[in-house]
C-alpha cells in the first residue's frame, strides 16, 4: 500500500487552495460573526479584560486612595463635580474610575476561577458517573440532584457562613453550586458519545479506560461545556457579587463591585452615583458574557440553537 | 400513569435524606463546637461545658447523633433558634407568608408580561419588537437585582416618592393576622387605606423579585412558540383558513406552554434565591431576611432549619410540576 502504481489513474489534481472546505476554526467564526449579539459580547468581554489587565496603567487612581477633601463629590458633569474624578468619589474620597476598572480584575479573576474550579472537578465526575455508571453514577448524580435543589444563592450563603465570609471562601461557595451543571452535561455527553462506534472501534483496538475518557469521548464533549463555562462565567459573577453586596464575599476595602454596592447601600439617598456605577459594570459584564456564551452555543452546538 | 407518580415519589425520597445529611453534618463544619459558639467570647468552664454537651447528646457518636437529627425532624422538630429560643418551625411559620406573598406576585408579574412578549416576539419574528423583546429579557435575566431594587428605590421612592422604601404595610395599620397574606388580610379587615398601603409597599420588590423570571419566562415562551409555529398542524390549521390569532392563541399557544411551565417550576428556586436578596434591600419580613440575619447571629440551627425548610419546598413544587407535566403531556407518564 505504500506506493500507487504508475499504471492506475490518478485524482485529478485540484488548486488546493480552491477546493479546500473552511478549516473549523473558519467555520465557527463565519456562524458565530452573524450574529451580532454574539459580535457585541465579545467586544464587551474584550474590553472588559483589557481595562482589568490594564487597571493599574489606565486608572488614575490607587483604588484605595483616599481624599479627605473630596468625599462624594458628584461625577464631572454634574454640579460640584470636578475633571480629576470623572464619576465622582465615594463616602472616604476614593476615585469611582479607579475603584471600578481595579473590580473588573476581581470580578474576572472570580468568574474565572469559579468556572475553572467546577469545570475541572465536574468533568472529572461526569466522566467517573458516565463511565462506572451502577452505583457509583447514582451516588454522583443523587448528590447533584441535592445541590440542585436547594436554592442556589441560599446554598452558597450557608457555606460562607460556615466557612467564613472572604473572597475565596466565596468562590469555592459558588463553584460548588454551579457544580452540578458541569457534571450533568459531562455525563450526558458521555453516556451518548460512549455508544457510538468510534469509540467501540477504540475499545476494540485495545484502548486503556484512560485513553477512552480523556482522548476518545472528552474531546467530543467540549462544545456544550465550552457554551457552558462561557454562561458560567456570568452566573458566578454575578453570584459572587451577590454574595460581597450580603457581605459575606470580598471583603472591604476590597473594590469587588458587589462590596461596593454594599458600602454604597446607606448613600442612596444624596450619592446616586456611588450607587449606579458599581450595578451598572456588573450588568454590562454578565450581559456580555451572556450574549458571547449563546452565540457559542449557535455556532458549536447547533442542536441547542433556539 | 401511577407508575410515573410512585417512580417520582421514589426519587424524592434519597434526594430529602441526602438533604438532611447535608445541612447537619455542613453545619458539624463550623470551627468550635455550638456549645463554645453559644457561650461566646466569655468563655465557658470546663465542667459546665461538659454537662451541655452531654445535655444537647453532642458526647454521642456523630452517627447517632445523626440518626436523634432524623428522629426529632420526623416528629417535625427542627430545633431552637439559639437566639430567640423558639422553636425554628415556628419561626419560619410565621415568616414564610410574607415570602410566599412576594414570590407568588412576582412570578405571576413575570408571567403577565413575559408570556404575551414571547409570543408577540415570536409571532413577529426578526421585527424591531423582537429585537427589543430579546434584548430586554436577556436584560432582565442578566439584572444583579440587588442593584436593580436599589435603582428602582432612587427612583421611585426617593425621586417621585411614589412607593414606601421598606416594610410590609404603614406602621399606622394593624389588623390581626388571618392568613398571613397582608394583601388578603387588610382587604378582611376593611380598614381604610390598608389595602392600598399593603400593595404600594409589594410593587417595588414584586418587580425587583419578578424581573429574572421575567426574562426566562420571556425568553422561553418566544423559543416553544417558535418551534411550535412551525409544525405541520399550524401550517394545516393556517390552509384551512383560520385566522392568524386563532391559529396563535388556540393552536399554537397551548402546545407551547408545555416547556413553558416546566420552566415555570424551575423558577421556585430562583425566586427562593432572589427572595434572599429582595427581603435583605425591602426590609420585608420573611424567611430570606429571617436566614441573613441569622447569618450575622450565628445562630447555626435557624441555618440549618431554613435550608432544609427551603429545599423542602422546591422539592415539593418542583415534584407537583412533573406530575402536572405528566397531565399536560401524556406522552412523557406514559413512558
Amino acid at each position: 500500500m505504500s506506493a500507487t502504481p504508475a499504471s492506475l489513474p490518478r485524482t485529478p489534481v485540484t488548486n488546493p487552495e480552491v477546493a479546500q472546505p473552511p478549516g473549523p476554526l473558519r467555520e465557527f467564526w463565519g456562524q458565530f460573526s452573524a450574529n451580532a449579539g454574539a459580535v457585541a459580547g465579545l467586544v464587551i468581554v474584550v474590553a472588559v479584560l483589557l481595562l482589568a489587565a490594564l487597571a493599574p496603567w489606565l486608572a488614575p487612581y490607587p483604588p484605595d486612595l483616599t481624599n479627605n477633601t473630596a468625599f462624594l463629590r458628584p461625577p464631572a458633569w454634574q454640579e460640584g463635580g470636578s475633571s480629576a474624578y470623572w464619576l465622582g468619589t465615594d463616602a472616604i474620597g476614593r476615585d469611582l474610575v479607579s475603584r471600578l476598572m481595579h473590580g473588573a480584575r476581581l470580578s474576572l479573576v472570580i468568574g474565572i476561577a469559579v468556572v475553572a474550579l467546577s469545570i475541572a472537578v465536574g468533568i472529572a465526575l461526569g466522566l467517573i458517573a458516565g463511565f462506572a455508571r451502577g452505583v457509583t453514577d447514582i451516588v454522583i448524580m443523587r448528590m447533584m440532584d441535592i445541590i440542585l435543589t436547594l436554592p442556589s444563592l441560599l446554598l452558597a450563603i450557608v457555606i460562607v457562613a460556615i466557612l467564613g465570609p472572604g473572597m475565596m471562601n466565596a468562590m469555592l461557595a459558588v463553584a460548588i453550586v454551579v457544580l452540578p451543571h458541569y457534571v450533568r452535561i459531562t455525563r450526558a455527553a458521555v453516556i451518548t458519545e460512549s455508544s457510538k462506534d468510534y469509540v467501540t472501534a477504540a475499545r476494540v483496538a485495545g484502548a486503556g479506560r484512560q485513553r477512552l475518557m480523556f482522548q476518545e469521548v472528552l474531546p467530543n464533549c467540549a462544545a456544550p461545556l465550552i457554551v457552558q463555562a462561557s454562561l458560567g462565567i456570568s452566573t458566578a459573577i454575578l453570584d459572587a457579587a451577590a454574595l460581597g453586596f450580603l457581605g459575606l464575599g470580598a471583603q472591604p476595602p476590597a473594590a469587588e463591585w458587589g462590596t461596593m454596592l454594599a458600602d454604597a447601600r446607606e448613600f442612596v439617598l444624596r450619592a446616586w452615583w456611588v450607587v449606579t456605577f458599581p450595578g451598572l459594570m456588573i450588568l454590562i459584564t454578565v450581559l456580555a458574557f451572556n450574549l458571547l456564551g449563546d452565540g457559542l452555543r449557535d455556532a458549536l452546538d447547533p442542536k441547542l440553537k433556539r | 400513569m401511577w407508575r410515573f407518580v410512585l417512580t417520582r415519589l421514589g426519587l424524592v425520597v434519597p434526594t430529602f435524606i441526602g438533604m438532611t445529611m447535608l445541612a447537619f453534618f455542613l453545619i458539624r463544619l463550623v470551627p468550635g463546637d455550638p456549645i463554645e459558639t453559644l457561650a461566646g467570647e466569655r468563655g465557658i468552664d470546663p465542667a459546665r461545658h461538659a454537662a451541655l454537651m452531654k445535655d444537647y447528646g453532642m458526647d454521642r457518636p456523630l452517627m447517632v447523633q445523626y440518626g436523634l437529627y432524623v428522629g426529632r425532624l420526623l416528629h417535625g422538630d427542627l430545633g431552637k433558634s439559639m437566639i430567640t429560643q423558639t422553636p425554628v418551625v415556628e419561626e419560619f411559620i410565621a415568616l414564610f407568608p410574607a415570602t410566599i406573598e412576594l414570590a407568588v406576585c412576582a412570578i405571576l408579574f413575570a408571567l403577565v408580561i413575559g408570556i404575551p412578549a414571547g409570543m408577540l416576539a415570536a409571532v413577529k419574528r426578526n421585527s424591531v419588537l423582537d429585537h427589543g423583546v430579546m434584548i430586554g429579557s436577556l436584560t432582565g435575566y442578566s439584572m444583579p437585582i440587588f442593584w436593580w431594587g436599589l435603582l428602582l428605590i432612587l427612583l421611585f421612592s426617593v425621586q417621585l416618592g411614589w412607593t414606601p422604601v421598606s416594610g410590609r404595610i404603614a406602621v399606622a395599620y394593624y389588623f390581626e393576622p388571618v392568613t398571613g397574606f397582608h394583601l388578603i388580610d387588610a382587604w378582611l379587615s376593611g380598614e381604610k387605606g390598608a389595602l392600598k398601603s399593603a400593595a404600594s409597599h409589594l410593587i417595588l420588590p414584586t418587580i425587583v423579585l419578578g424581573t429574572n423570571p421575567l426574562g426566562i419566562i420571556a425568553r422561553m415562551t418566544r423559543s416553544a412558540m417558535l418551534e411550535v409555529l412551525s409544525e405541520d398542524y399550524i401550517r394545516t390549521a393556517r390552509a384551512k383558513g383560520l385566522s392568524n390569532l386563532r391559529v396563535v392563541a388556540l393552536h399554537a399557544f397551548r402546545n407551547a406552554l408545555i416547556p413553558v411551565v416546566t420552566v415555570i417550576g424551575l423558577q421556585v428556586s430562583v425566586l427562593f434565591t432572589g427572595a434572599i436578596l429582595t427581603e435583605t434591600i425591602f426590609s420585608w419580613p420573611g424567611v430570606g431576611k429571617w436566614m441573613i440575619e441569622a447569618i450575622a447571629r450565628r445562630d447555626y440551627p435557624v441555618l440549618q432549619g431554613g435550608l432544609l425548610l427551603l429545599g423542602g419546598v422546591v422539592m415539593l413544587v418542583n415534584l407537583l410540576v412533573d406530575m402536572t407535566y405528566g397531565v399536560i403531556n401524556p406522552r412523557i407518564s406514559r413512558r
